[in-house]
């Protein structure tokens, strides 16, 4: 397994408990959200939550994006982690999608990861991360 | 008999298993018996094929013919464009 | 038409480069096919039956000559001589080779075009109304909109790896050309009481192993919010659709399993948290599009008439030529459906004539419609002799729109990977059958559609006549339905009985339309008298004993 993270700072040392085992005992900072389950229940913790990581067992299951993107739109500003089957050709709509870790199953090449998200010059709409869609770029 | 088929990686030319290598005739295909699935990942492996299978054929005149329509199909080229695929090129 | 400015050209450029880099990591072995196969077929590259074949989006069915010759241009330098028009209004080439893909996506990004998103479980090419801008009907151009969405679906980060593809049409007429009904999400353009611009949104409908008409989800939502609500329609998707079955995995199964209204509850929910987040373009973008897609400058004195003495053009005329909404112009659809021919296949030449139809005759531009046919959308009534005679020398001027040799139908097992049976040979059949013009003309509207599988390509669902292909122990065989319809009647067709042979479905067709003959009454179409009187009297022509 290789994590990259694209923040400053340290990453979080516990280990991610279960949805359902977070829900159970309150005093849990890292928590892990398999693809089926719902990210907006855990709304109501997000400012004593250091790390989300949301799982991906097959990189073809896109439910994670959304997860994600939920957690975002919600003001969560800790780290959001991809886990499990996240490849080269994901990170960056994983990165658009708010994800700031990715802790990939395989051997990802931070070279070629970097080269990847620069890639694309512009972005045609607007989501979790920082990029102005083009329709603000042409309207100023 | 079972014969191993797949797709040429680079040209996605419909190719057959002759024994020692890969053909686009069917005419040098050969029985593979037993050991079509074990070829198939070795070749898959090796990039030298992609998506392998084996498929059941009978004993033709001039070449084996499988007993399914697509993989005749396959074999051939399109039945509407006879002027197209392996069949519109003369065999060796 | 649209044109790209800066930023749509350096995201298809900086897309080719990706995908070059995407095949080179699958040629080097660094990719499984498993790995890959999702990656190339978001950009349009299958691997079929004899070779792999690449399907060009041509966003809503629009181009100009310069993209149509750079079409025929692919066809010759990279295929064998030809291109296939399919039913969502894009093209695709049968016999492409893994190293010139990204050679071929460059070349078309030169002239604006691409193939991204034309596979892939992801939102899909957007379709839209082959009259568009043209129609006498419509309440407002439907392409600005269908643009918008270009744009926004496409690489959207969140919707790229969806339970299964989605596919999205607009038109803005009452009469609906575009099968909106019978998509993931179909819009039609409308307005309120107070004049407003809005859409009909309609959600769940499709075709494949459980056709359904969509139902309608939103009365009315104000255009302006159209990118919200659809980002709130696609997030409910994306989370809630099946992903246990492969088969179950459209939205029109979320849909239907949990009910329009409680879909419709939750699209709403997610629309009210959306709607804060400012994903909607400013009206200003809207604009800058729809500027592009201003009426070319028609004179509105254009004469009139048409001189009619050559029979075979009058043929042609009445069967091919609708009025446009500026008096003195007209709009022309070009049959891809000779009798004995493929249907939608058309040649590199045939392309390149097309193309310089549409560059001297109808202000560059060409539709491809859903029926697998092209269309001169902007040309003068006294043109349309000149473009008659051009067309008749290409081989381009069969007089058969909406007739019943005027098939659709999919690649089938000549081509396709699925397919279970062949659908182009019982095509050339049925039009050699029905060859003499003045029996098709007498037989009138008939959609007769044919898929070479269950997957639905071809529509037969929706045909007033449609036939599927199915595998019966190793031998084709195929199934005949009567009363679908794609348009704004939209419903689906039913099974009529056992199936037949390639031959015997040959005839059973013409059982059935002669039984429609016998008991049609005036200005009945054979859609029509099938739903008046229901599948008896067609059953019991197609299926009596031969007198023994």
């Amino acid at each position: 397994m290789s994590l990259i993270r694209f923040r400053v700072d340290e990453a979080h040392e516990e280990p991610a408990v279960t949805l359902d085992a977070f829900l159970g005992q309150s005093n849990a900072t890292a928590v892990r959200v398999e693809p089926g389950e719902d990210a907006r229940v855990l709304l109501p913790f997000l400012d004593r939550l250091q790390l989300i990581e949301i799982a991906f067992p097959k990189f073809r299951d896109g439910r994670g994006y959304s997860s994600a993107r939920i957690l975002r739109e919600s003001g969560f500003t800790g780290e959001l982690r991809a886990a499990g089957d996240v490849l080269l050709d994901q990170v960056v709509i994983l990165r658009r999608c708010g994800f700031d870790a990715l802790a990939s199953d395989h051997v990802l090449d931070l070279a070629k990861v970097e080269e990847a998200l620069a890639r694309f010059p512009a972005v045609y709409q607007k989501a979790a991360d920082a990029k102005p869609p083009v329709w603000a770029l042409r309207h100023g | 008999m079972k014969l191993v088929t797949g797709n040429d990686l680079v040209s996605g030319d419909v190719i057959w298993w002759t024994g020692s290598g890969w053909s686009r005739f069917i005419a040098d295909a050969v029985d593979s018996g037993t050991e079509g699935e074990a070829i198939g990942k070795r070749e898959e492996a090796a990039l030298r094929v992609n998506g392998p299978y084996v498929v059941e054929a009978a004993d033709g005149p001039f070449a084996p013919v499988p007993l399914h329509i697509k993989e005749r199909i396959r074999a051939s080229g399109p039945t509407v464009r006879t002027d197209l695929g392996v069949q519109a090129e003369k065999q060796h | 038409m649209y044109k790209y400015d800066e930023y749509d050209q350096a995201i298809v450029d900086a897309r080719v480069e990706e995908f070059r880099d995407q095949c080179n990591r699958r040629l080097s072995g660094e990719m499984t096919e498993d790995q890959f196969k999702p990656l190339r077929l978001m950009n349009g590259l299958y691997l079929q039956l004899h070779a792999y074949m690449l399907r060009v989006a041509v966003p809503y069915g629009t181009l100009d000559s310069r993209q149509m010759h750079m079409l025929a241009h692919i066809a010759r330098k990279y295929d064998r001589g030809y291109g296939h028009f399919t039913t969502r209004q894009n093209l695709q080439y049968n016999w492409i080779k893994l190293d010139d893909a990204a050679d071929i996506l460059a070349e078309l990004a030169t002239v604006e075009m691409h193939a991204i998103q034309t596979s892939g479980n992801c939102i899909r090419n957007i379709s839209a109304d082959q009259y568009a801008g043209a129609a006498a009907d419509e309440v407002a151009d439907p392409r600005p909109y269908a643009e918008l969405l270009r744009q926004w679906s496409t690489f959207h980060p969140e919707f790229l790896l969806l339970p299964r593809k989605f596919k999205i049409a607009v038109i803005g007429a009452d009469e609906d050309r575009a099968a909106m009904k019978l998509h993931d999400i179909g819009l039609k353009l409308v307005r309120n009481a107070a004049g407003a611009l809005g859409f009909e949104v309609y959600v769940g409908g499709g075709q494949g192993r459980t056709p359904m008409v969509a139902p309608l989800i939103r009365e009315f939502l104000p255009a302006d919010d159209l990118v919200s609500y659809l980002e709130a329609c696609l997030r409910v998707y994306n989370r809630y659709g099946r992903r246990d079955n492969l088969y179950k995995a459209r939205i029109k199964i979320l849909v239907h399993e949990i009910g329009a209204d409680e879909y419709r509850r939750q699209v709403e929910e997610e629309y009210l948290h959306v709607k804060t987040l400012g994903l909607d373009p400013p009206a200003a973008e809207l604009e800058r599009i729809a500027a592009m897609f201003a009426l070319p400058p028609l004179d509105p004195n254009a004469p009139g008439e048409i001189e009619r003495s050559d029979p075979d053009f009058a043929l042609w005329l009445d069967q091919q030529v609708v009025d446009h909404k500026v008096p003195g112009h007209a709009i022309v659809t070009i049959s891809l459906k000779p009798t004995g021919g493929i249907p939608g296949d058309a040649s590199a030449d045939q392309i390149d004539a097309m193309a310089k139809l549409a560059q001297v005759f109808s202000h560059d531009e060409l539709r491809v419609t859903h029926a697998q046919n092209i269309v001169l959308p902007h040309v003068r009534k006294a043109d349309l002799y000149a473009i008659w005679t051009r067309l008749e020398e290409t081989g381009l001027a069969t007089p058969n729109l909406d007739l019943v040799t005027d098939i659709i139908a999919c690649p089938g097992l000549d081509y396709c990977a699925l397919a279970n049976a062949r659908s182009i040979p019982l095509a050339q059949k049925i039009t050699e059958r029905f060859a003499n013009l003045d029996r098709q003309r007498d037989l009138g509207e008939v959609k007769l559609k044919i898929s070479g599988c269950i997957n639905a390509c071809g529509h037969h669902h929706a045909g007033h006549i449609g036939i599927l292909g199915v595998d019966r122990k190793g031998e084709e065989n195929y199934q005949l339905s009567f009363g679908g319809s794609g348009a704004e009647d939209a419903s689906v067709g039913k099974i009529i009985g056992p199936g037949f042979s390639e031959d015997g479905v040959v005839d059973a067709v013409e059982k059935a339309l002669e039984t429609y003959r016998g008991i049609r009454v005036e200005g009945e179409r054979f859609l029509d008298t099938y739903r008046r009187v229901g599948p008896e009297p067609f059953k019991a022509a197609i299926y009596e004993k031969a007198p023994a």
